[in-house]
């Protein structure tokens, strides 16, 4: 058997991962998002001067 | 690009819900099993990460196959949409099973079939991403990723069945142990009800991702579209 305070200290690392993992991916889809808008939005303003 | 549409806000409420009611699910009403306690509560997440980074480079796979026929870059987009939400799922599923195995097996890693094919499948795939990026010609990079993700998907199926296939320390949680497994457990019906309801999440959690992987790549090809118009 594995003792409790080892076996929470895993657990807590799994969740950890898990959490940390899933939050930077949604954060870089995001970031990714805003910066390709700002792109659009200048290249928009571009072609209107054009 | 259009504003995102009312079944796509239902599903990011639904994702977080669902989320929620999981780990609730796996912290409040899984019982512990009593050989690895509380460490065997990553499972039921490590599992479910596993099947999403799974199903999502087949969908790849049939996203390809899709181009091949139809010559048309939207399915390049879901293609690779879905290859790089499963990298995330599934690098999720070796490093919790990594953690997972350090007090059950008393190594993080160690190359027996499961771990190794689960290793190579997602190289392959973060190979996929590498070497998209040294093509230029959309329809020739297109033309390459489709017929990866075919070949690639070969992998899928083969890291799935390893388990059943070789003789491994990697447990089988549904169908027939292996007798050399170290961490088998015998699920209760709380414990399969809770694998199962982290299964589903973590569907619902792919599509919405995938979603919106997939309007992130259609505002990237628009972008291009403008910079090309820019240049002439």
């Amino acid at each position: 058997m594995i003792e409790y305070a080892t076996s929470i200290k895993y657990m807590l690392a799994g969740y950890a991962v898990i959490l940390t993992v899933l939050a930077l991916y949604i954060l870089s889809l995001f970031n990714r998002w805003r910066n390709l808008k700002r792109d659009l939005q200048t290249l928009k303003e571009i072609q209107k001067k054009d | 690009m259009k504003p995102q549409p009312i079944v796509l806000k239902v599903l990011n409420v639904a994702s977080v819900l669902l989320f929620l009611a999981a780990l609730g699910m796996v912290f409040l009403y899984a019982p512990l099993e009593a050989t690895m306690n509380y460490v065997q509560k990553i499972f039921y997440f490590h599992v479910a990460n596993a099947w999403v980074g799974m199903l999502g480079f087949i969908a790849a796979a049939v996203a390809g196959v899709v181009y091949l026929i139809k010559h048309d870059q939207k399915w390049d987009i879901v293609e690779l949409a879905a290859v790089e939400i499963s990298l995330v799922f599934f690098i999720i599923a070796i490093v919790t099973g990594s953690i997972w195995a350090r007090p059950s097996w008393g190594a993080y890693w160690t190359w027996e079939p499961r771990l190794t094919t689960a290793a190579i499948l997602e190289m392959v795939y973060i190979a996929y991403l590498l070497l998209r990026q040294g093509l230029d010609d959309p329809d020739r990079r297109a033309r390459f990723s489709a017929v990866y993700t075919l070949i690639g998907a070969i992998s899928v199926p083969i890291t799935f069945m390893s388990i059943r296939l070789f003789r491994t320390i990697h447990p089988v949680v549904i169908g027939t142990n292996s007798t050399a497994s170290q961490g088998n457990f015998d699920m209760t019906s709380k414990m399969l009800a809770t694998m199962f309801f982290a299964l589903f999440t973590f569907s619902v959690i792919f599509v919405n991702l995938f979603w919106h992987r997939i309007r992130l790549g259609q505002l990237a090809q628009q972008v291009e579209q403008l910079k090309l118009e820019e240049l002439q």
